[in-house]
């Protein structure tokens, strides 16, 4: 084992490489795996804000579905009651006209029992007349019983 | 492998001498021809194949790394940047976890390179021990050693350099004031006790480089040698040996490559620390 002049050219060598190491090399190396470190921050950032876009979307699209469900509901509600709506004025319109048509049937029932009536009570002062000059053997003035006939129609 | 004309001490002895380029005891410079010359060297001596692997291999790791940084991007990674990048978060987190958040240009990419130029330097050990000195001695180069963190001076140099730099980042986050009084009135409290205090705390002080490179040193050297007597046995050998030794010794150069760094972050936080008791 000796020391000698080596010992001072390994310092010197040693200062020379650490130097070199110090300002070429650390720094370099040192800044690309910062920046790569920043690449893979900002992507774990950029996956997170897509993940919660998603949920935020997802949750989103079931509220809308939601709303559309309702409002399916509603209208199929709503067309429901018009319809039944529909159906009870249809049954009134169909009562109301029944009825008229009835009252109609029923005036001309009326009209009819009526005439059939002035005929039968003209009818039966001609036979009563008949019938009375029969019986009489003598004519009958129309004109002198005519009060007297009427009178018998109206008591008919 | 011991060829016919070595014994296996010489063979030893010359796997463990360094290429030296020096100063003769008669004032002329030059490579030393064997271990004597190289010893009457003495301190006007360099390692030069020490300083070529190492300085190899840092320019190595640090083209590897500038590669990647210039072609490095945000987006999906290749392998490449990969390795480089966990090696770099590897060193970011242990940084984290010791030293803290403080604001500190320096402390990162001097662990860093620590962690991967120690780690080359060591992982030349598990190059079989015969292939690069053969490589040289057939180029005319008879003395090659390739594991530089075996040489205590490759080591030394840098805990020493770190030593400075956990001297400088004290006195600069204390004040000079502060610096002398945590070495003056620690452990002790008590002015009665400032120069056994002073003794105790530069025993310390000066303990940390000693110890952070000459573990490393040590370690290295030891697995070094290891792998040199194992390759003393005859070649049919070998195998039953230094296949269990090289596996043991990946964990040992990555251990003490960690180790190294992590002393190192442990010195310059302790350097940070404004009150210590």
């Amino acid at each position: 084992m000796t020391i000698n002049l080596t010992i001072f050219g390994q310092a010197i060598s040693f200062a020379v490489f650490v130097l070199f190491c110090m300002k070429f090399v650390w720094p370099l190396i040192t800044e690309v795996m910062r920046e790569r470190q920043k690449v893979i921050a900002e992507g774990l950032e950029k996956a997170n804000q897509a993940e919660r876009q998603l949920e935020q979307s997802s949750d989103a699209a079931a509220e809308e579905l939601q709303q559309a469900k309702l409002k399916g509901a509603d209208l199929i509600a709503q067309a429901d009651k018009r319809a039944k709506q529909i159906i009870e004025e249809a049954k009134e319109k169909a009562i109301e006209e029944g009825e008229r048509l009835k009252a109609a049937a029923q005036a001309v029932i009326d009209q009819d029992v009526n005439r059939a009536r002035e005929e039968l009570r003209a009818q039966v002062g001609i036979l009563a007349i008949k019938g009375a000059g029969r019986i009489l053997e003598t004519t009958v003035d129309i004109k002198v019983h005519q009060e007297m006939l009427d009178k018998m129609a109206a008591e008919l | 492998m011991a060829s016919d004309t070595l014994t296996s001490s010489e063979y030893i002895k010359h796997h463990l001498t360094h290429l030296t380029y020096g100063r003769f005891p008669d004032g002329h410079w030059g490579f030393g021809g064997n271990a004597e010359e190289i010893e009457a060297m003495g301190f006007m001596a360099i390692h030069v194949d020490s300083m070529f692997w190492s300085i190899s291999l840092g320019i190595f790791f640090l083209w590897l790394f500038r590669t990647v940084a210039k072609n490095a991007t945000a987006g999906v990674p290749g392998n490449l940047q990969n390795f480089v990048e966990i090696s770099v978060e590897f060193v970011d987190d242990n940084i984290r976890s010791v030293f803290g958040e403080q604001n500190n240009p320096l402390i990162a990419p001097l662990s860093l390179t620590i962690l991967i130029w120690v780690f080359l330097m060591n992982l030349m050990d598990l190059v079989p021990v015969d292939w690069i000195p053969l490589l040289s001695g057939l180029m005319g180069i008879h003395y090659m050693k390739v594991v530089s963190t075996a040489d205590p001076n490759v080591t030394m140099g840098m805990s020493i350099s770190i030593f400075f730099l956990v001297l400088y980042y004290s006195i600069r986050v204390k004040g000079p004031i502060g610096f002398l009084k945590e070495i003056s009135l620690h452990p002790i409290p008590i002015k009665a006790a400032i120069p056994l205090n002073m003794v105790l705390e530069s025993v310390t002080l000066l303990s940390k480089p000693l110890s952070q490179g000459l573990r490393l040193f040590g370690n290295m050297y030891a697995g070094e040698l290891i792998f040199i007597l194992i390759a003393l046995l005859p070649f049919y050998l070998q195998w039953t040996l230094a296949l269990p030794w090289a596996i043991f010794h990946i964990l040992i150069i990555s251990l003490q490559a960690f180790v190294f760094m992590i002393l190192t972050i442990v010195y310059i936080t302790q350097a940070h620390k404004t009150e210590d008791h």
